[in-house]
């Protein structure tokens, strides 16, 4: 398991991603499942960085681990924010035309999506989402 | 992300490289909204997309009505199997006109 402490602001995404991509890239990570994993992983963090501790800033822990046999990969994100389960947000409509879709709700949707199992907790002043994904396409 | 523009009559055409996400996405849509001051008809080519997070989808979707609004068109061009597999998840292929 690899831990990384960020302040969870925007301009950390990259370093984010290029902590969460060397894990994968270590382990043969598919370039779809990669771009699906990053898509997952940005909303996460940006989720921190405009609500967790809004107005204010703070620190998002990222934790992954690569697992063996079939290979998945498990990222977890922990901050210190306020209590927030992102996956209680009803999913966007998204067989509605154009005109009546609304703007937000899609990040969070699409870690559902593309990630196989998504799960939330709050324990000790701690939001914990921890993402699973298989490395097989 | 890199952004080029060009005119054709009426039509303007951004091209995209490289990736819209949360950091690039303001940039797209700044360049989208000058374009959209100054033509009816907005291509953008997504030849060079490899990566387009939800930041992007909003900005696509501002757009598209923006432009049902007044009457003109927005049109996606040369999306890539992984952008047009983010399209499909999010319904995007039904509402956007791609080509």
């Amino acid at each position: 398991m690899k831990q990384f402490d960020v302040q969870a602001i925007d301009q950390n995404l990259p370093q984010v991603l290029a902590f969460i991509d060397e894990q994968l890239d270590a382990a043969n990570c598919p370039k779809k499942i990669k771009v699906q994993i990053n898509l997952a992983v940005e909303e996460m963090f940006i989720n921190i960085a405009h609500y967790a501790y809004n107005p204010d800033t703070g620190t998002a822990t990222v934790r992954v681990d690569v697992l063996g046999d079939p290979p998945s990969v498990d990222i977890t994100f922990i901050d210190k924010g306020v209590s927030y389960d992102p996956l209680a947000k009803e999913d966007p409509n998204v067989k509605l035309p154009a005109r009546e879709r609304k703007i937000g709700g899609l990040g969070i949707f699409m870690v559902k999506k593309n990630m196989d199992d998504v799960q939330y907790e709050y324990i000790d002043g701690h939001n914990i989402l921890t993402m699973k994904k298989g490395l097989i396409v | 992300m890199e952004l080029i523009k060009h005119n054709e009559n009426e039509k303007v055409i951004i091209s995209a490289s490289g990736r819209i996400d949360t950091n690039t996405a303001p940039a797209f849509e700044a360049e989208i909204k000058e374009c959209i001051a100054e033509c009816s008809e907005l291509v953008l080519d997504f030849a060079g997309v490899e990566y387009i997070s939800s930041a992007g989808l909003r900005v696509l979707l501002t757009t598209h009505k923006t432009m049902l609004k007044k009457g003109g068109s927005l049109k996606t061009i040369n999306v890539g199997s992984e952008i047009m597999e983010i399209f499909d998840i999010t319904g995007f292929s039904a509402v956007l006109d791609i080509e």
